[in-house]
């Protein structure tokens, strides 16, 4: 849902082009393993790039790919 | 805490005034100063009485207007010398990807790689402590901005202020994360026990912080400093993270970098996409200092990085 209220724009999911997805709030991202993972901060970076060492979440990883393989 | 040991004639005059009552400092603007430890240990000095202040410091001197004639004389040299040593630079668009593109293109030393690879023990307690002199007030500098923004950036600044501060709860509060990685790497955790200790690096890159957190007119500046570091922060963290295990420290200690390995890939497209996007949405002609901000984080960090580095190769 997007709110938009009070004259601003605020997503509850963001997608950065070339990087992860920002998820607002609290939830549970099931990985790729069907292992549940709780999130544990006020916004989130969940991996697109498919790369991260720290699945599901982004480690900031698609920045060391070549262009053509981020996101 | 007390004050720091003086590095020069200004320090030392500087702090002899501020340890008299009631800090007559009208003598100080004649004092010519040593040299750049002097000038840097003066001005950090006098940042600190508007964060914790000094036990040998009367509180009332925070707003002496002496103390703040002197400040104000060194931090308009200092921010000359460091939009000096900028080059000049035009971002182009979409202003998220531009801003991105300039931090990566910036190379310099890696004190992350060789602290994953190549460092000892000793090394690390040394950088550990260098790097106290801030972790141990993390994300300070830059709440000094909360107030002074418009409502998108205010907002957005305060979501990642949030997690920098725990999310409410204190055991997760970054700066004291860093305290118990201190505590159990048997390294004293009280705020600057280790400011006599560090190189004029480490006090121009504390220093930087606290002049665009205090000055309004440098808000954007502060925010472009936050954007750069938590884009060169994650990866960096997890070669610190994987040094640290490498050399059996505690996991207190690495912890608290792969902490910033996860908090930071988050905190990065915030700092760059609602936060200093917002602002410069907001206030377009302030995205120069958003540059400046982040140039000058970036160049204290190489001149840190290759200080140790020369050093622990000699």
């Amino acid at each position: 849902m997007t709110t938009e209220d009070h004259g601003f724009v605020h997503p509850d999911v963001i997608v950065c082009p070339g990087g992860p997805l920002l998820i607002r709030g609290e939830h549970v991202i099931e990985d790729a393993d069907g292992v549940a993972h709780q999130t544990v901060r006020p916004v989130s970076a969940v991996c697109r790039c498919g790369k991260s060492a720290s699945q599901p979440w982004c480690d900031g990883t698609h920045k060391v790919l070549p262009a053509r393989d981020r996101p | 805490m007390l004050l720091p040991k003086a590095r020069g004639e200004l320090s030392q005059a500087l702090f002899d005034s501020l340890r008299s009552e009631p800090g007559d400092t009208g003598t100080l603007a004649q004092v010519r100063p040593t040299d750049r430890d002097d000038v840097q240990i003066a001005l950090w000095a006098m940042y600190e009485l508007h964060y914790a202040g000094f036990e040998d410091v009367d509180d009332e001197l925070e707003w002496h207007a002496g103390g703040l004639g002197l400040r104000r004389s060194l931090e308009r040299d200092f921010e000359s010398e460091l939009r000096a040593r900028q080059p000049a630079t035009t971002l182009a668009e979409p202003f998220a990807e531009a801003l991105f593109a300039f931090i990566a293109e910036h190379d310099g030393p890696s004190i992350a790689a060789y602290v994953q690879r190549k460092a000892d023990r000793e090394q690390v307690l040394e950088l550990l402590r260098h790097r106290s002199i801030y972790h141990l007030k993390e994300s300070d500098p830059t709440a000094w901005v909360v107030p002074r923004l418009p409502t998108a950036p205010k907002a957005a600044l305060m979501e990642l202020q949030y997690d920098e501060y725990g999310g409410g709860d204190p055991n997760r509060l970054h700066a004291h994360l860093f305290a118990l990685g201190l505590e159990a790497s048997g390294l004293r955790a009280d705020p600057y026990a280790y400011i006599d200790d560090v190189p004029v690096e480490i006090l121009e890159l504390n220093n930087a912080m606290s002049l665009f957190g205090l000055h309004r007119r440098l808000r954007a500046a502060s925010l472009g400093h936050l954007a750069a570091f938590e884009t060169t922060s994650s990866l960096p963290s997890r070669r610190v993270a994987q040094g640290l295990s490498r050399l059996d420290f505690p996991p207190e200690m690495i912890a608290y970098y792969e902490e910033h390995v996860e908090a930071d890939a988050v905190h990065e497209q915030l700092a760059v996409r609602t936060i200093c996007g917002a602002l410069v949405e907001a206030e377009p002609q302030l995205i120069d200092d958003v540059v400046f901000g982040a140039f000058t984080c970036l160049d204290l960090e190489d001149r840190y990085a290759q200080r140790m580095l020369d050093g622990w190769a000699s």
